[in-house]
């Protein structure tokens, strides 16, 4: 049989597969709501940086005795605090009875943490010690308990730095207000990104998620849509025609790519439109990186078709590898934030190479040389899974 | 004289794991003839037809269409041959029109060849006037008439059938087999049905395999099948007892010359007995446990009867027999309950 008559087949089956698709209205919306949700959720969830944290709500208890009657220090301790606070509005104060309190009311959920001013502050202040101040914080929240010990560390950071020039200018009066911060704090350190302009969560996780829908669109759609057609029973008017069983194969492989392609390209244009992402490198590159991702996908869908019997198993079985897949290769969350040996599993996740390929290319402009080593690993996997999917598919269909 | 046959199938055998859906099966169909294979479901019939369709590839033996193997020239078979599944082999989200040309388009015919054959076919089963509608909305008769020309698109020489009536009002199934006929008559076309129906096979095959349990137990024309049983000294009796009830049932039941007894109602009952005196025997039977025959019947055997001769036990008995789990899976086919 011709290439050319397969390669015709290949094309009915996969216009037949669009058409199928583009009448399905709900489905349809489905398409652009799914990867919506997804970015909206993940986006939004995770922020990019602690600096969108205000107004948490924190205790104060201040239970400083004095030292001969002078309850001083952390007089000028409150106000500074209130002062920062009233620039940046981190937090919201509250004052609180005791720590007993405090405990109480994070429980109830009415504080997210508190501040402890113990009884000797003064004391240690005045006799010349370091003063002690109590951050109490919620553990079984990390996050928010990092974020509080965060925002509190830089206003009393601040503080600090304020007492500090103040004492620099009282020892030596040729100090003013401007040159005693380099004897203060000699250095001031500044961080610079490798992407220009302000680079959001959604950066990072738009590459990830258009790889994933593209991919799995191919891993997870093409099982569904030929157990489907087995299960309905249209395989066999497939299978009776004398085709190659190979265009039956590539002719749904195809439908289901333009599916993802155009979901990816719903994706683009949301994080372009809507969530504000910059694409530095070559949008060519960026389609051709998933094209490459659908051909390693394509193999292990295949091996998945041949191995599910009906639509519910290979329904199960899909989201069964979705799942670590997601998580694991780095699309939500960056895999160095990850125990070594997930970082190991990701290592043999072909969607990790093609999110990272994208993300660099999307974010950080990089050209193909930059993305050799991704390339290669997703051709060498593609090839692998093909080789392996050709014979076990041909077998499924002789049955 | 001997018209020449156009499948021949040698010692098919056809296993899921363990279990052997087709046992051993041998017999030929000649051309242009209605081929049925009769049987319960589970008997191995729609395993038959899946794989001298190239659907199932056979665990042994070997089988032929048009004298080209089935298994290695299964693409000249397909050339030949078109079936009408028991399943709907049609898109619900496509037009009439769109699925019999996406299908056609597989088989390598000439656009404008299609496109005429396609209108033909359409016009052939009244549903011209729908060829634009999407398919899912057709009522089950329709669905089922486009179904069956789905497989004409090729002009095949053999029309594999499988369970074509099934699921049917009686005026759509008289539909299906008058143009199963005229298809046969007028294209000389080959048709080889199953069908667990009687009258299905009755009405419109030349020649009957009857299986059971994978095996053909009998093979001949309906005319001679029926003779199997008024030739020998079987005869079929339904007999009326006003007062029936088990204690007569089992009296009769154990008569030596009562074949095989059903109880069809509260007070019918239906035999198939033999020998001269069997008339006698069993009235001395039932009057002998005080039973009050109101009347008895001679009946012309049906095929029912013959399936009952062959095999022991009725068609519906062995419907209720659920097939293996394990064959349910491989088919993905829903169990089926199917009374008559």
């Amino acid at each position: 049989m011709g290439a050319k008559t397969m390669f015709s087949h290949t094309m009915r089956i996969a216009w037949k597969d669009l058409t199928e698709l583009f009448r399905n209205r709900l489905g349809l919306v489905l398409l652009i709501v799914m990867p919506l949700f997804m970015m909206v959720m993940v986006g939004f969830i995770y922020p990019s940086n602690g600096s969108s944290v205000s107004n948490l709500p924190v205790g104060l208890v201040n239970e400083d005795s004095g030292f001969a009657n002078s309850t001083v220090p952390s007089q000028t301790f409150l106000t500074m605090l209130q002062g920062i606070n009233t620039q940046n509005s981190m937090l919201t104060l509250s004052n609180v009875a005791s720590v007993a309190n405090i405990k109480d009311q994070v429980q109830k959920g009415s504080l997210e943490g508190g501040i402890v001013i113990p009884s000797n502050f003064s004391e240690s202040v005045l006799t010349g010690q370091q003063g002690t101040i109590i951050i109490v914080t919620d553990e079984s929240n990390p996050q928010i308990s990092a974020e509080i010990q965060g925002v509190l560390h830089t206003v009393f950071d601040e503080m600090g730095t304020v007492i500090a020039q103040q004492k620099v200018q009282m020892l030596n009066q040729t100090v003013n207000a401007t040159n005693s911060l380099p004897i203060v704090k000699p250095y001031d350190i500044q961080t610079e990104g490798v992407v220009s302009g302000n680079p959001s969560y959604f950066d990072f996780i738009a590459p990830g998620i258009m790889a994933m829908t593209v991919m799995m669109s191919v891993m997870t759609g093409l099982p569904v849509a030929i157990s489907q057609e087995k299960e309905i029973g249209t395989m066999d008017g497939m299978m009776v025609a004398p085709i190659n069983r190979l265009s039956i194969i590539l002719g749904k492989t195809l439908g289901q790519t333009a599916r993802g392609l155009i979901q990816g390209v719903i994706i683009l244009v949301l994080a372009v439109g809507i969530f504000g992402v910059t694409i530095h490198g070559s949008i060519l590159l960026v389609f051709a990186l998933l094209l490459l991702g659908v051909f390693a996908f394509v193999g292990l869908g295949i091996v998945i078709t041949s191995f599910t019997k009906d639509q519910e198993t290979a329904q199960m079985l899909m989201m069964t590898l979705m799942f670590p897949m997601m998580f694991l290769s780095g699309v939500f969350f960056p895999i160095q934030q990850m125990p070594w040996y997930m970082q190991d599993i990701s290592k043999f996740l072909p969607l990790t190479y093609a999110s990272q390929a994208l993300r660099k290319v999307m974010v950080l402009g990089a050209g193909i040389p930059a993305i050799s080593t991704e390339l290669i690993v997703l051709i060498v996997f593609g090839v692998v899974m093909t080789a392996i999917a050709v014979p076990v598919f041909r077998r499924m269909m002789t049955r | 004289m001997e018209a020449q046959s156009i499948i021949k199938v040698q010692n098919l055998t056809k296993m899921f794991s363990k279990f052997t859906a087709v046992d051993n099966i041998s017999f030929d169909v000649k051309k242009g003839e209605i081929f049925g294979l009769l049987g319960p479901n589970g008997a191995g019939k729609s395993t038959t037809l899946r794989v001298l369709s190239t659907l199932a590839r056979p665990t042994k033996g070997t089988a032929s269409i048009g004298g080209f193997d089935i298994v290695k020239d299964d693409t000249e078979v397909r050339k030949l041959i078109g079936i009408v599944s028991e399943k709907m082999i049609m898109y619900n989200r496509l037009t009439a029109k769109e699925n019999l040309w996406f299908f056609g388009s597989l088989f390598n015919i000439p656009k404008d060849v299609l496109t005429k054959r396609i209108d033909e076919l359409l016009e052939l089963v009244e549903l011209t006037k729908w060829k634009n509608a999407q398919v899912g909305t057709f009522s089950t008769g329709m669905r089922q008439r486009i179904n069956v020309v789905r497989a004409l698109l090729n002009l095949p020489q053999v029309l594999f059938l499988d369970e074509p009536t099934l699921g049917l009002d009686p005026q759509s199934s008289v539909e299906i087999r008058e143009f199963i006929k005229k298809l046969n008559r007028e294209n000389g076309t080959t048709v080889v049905i199953t069908t667990h129906m009687m009258v299905d096979a009755d009405l419109l095959c030349d020649r009957i395999a009857i299986v059971d349990h994978g095996k053909i137990v009998a093979l001949d024309t309906s005319v001679n099948l029926k003779k199997t049983i008024s030739g020998a000294d079987t005869t079929i009796i339904k007999l009326e007892i006003s007062n029936l009830d088990s204690v007569l049932v089992e009296s009769i039941r154990a008569l030596k010359c009562a074949d095989s007894v059903t109880q069809e109602d509260a007070t019918h009952l239906k035999l198939l007995v033999h020998g001269n005196e069997a008339f006698d025997n069993i009235i001395d039977a039932v009057r002998s446990k005080n039973g009050k025959i109101a009347s008895m019947e001679n009946l012309q055997p049906t095929l029912e009867d013959v399936f009952l001769h062959m095999t022991g036990h009725q068609v519906r008995d062995a419907a209720d027999q659920k097939m293996p789990a394990e064959m349910n899976r491989r088919f993905g086919q829903r169990p089926q309950m199917r009374g008559r």
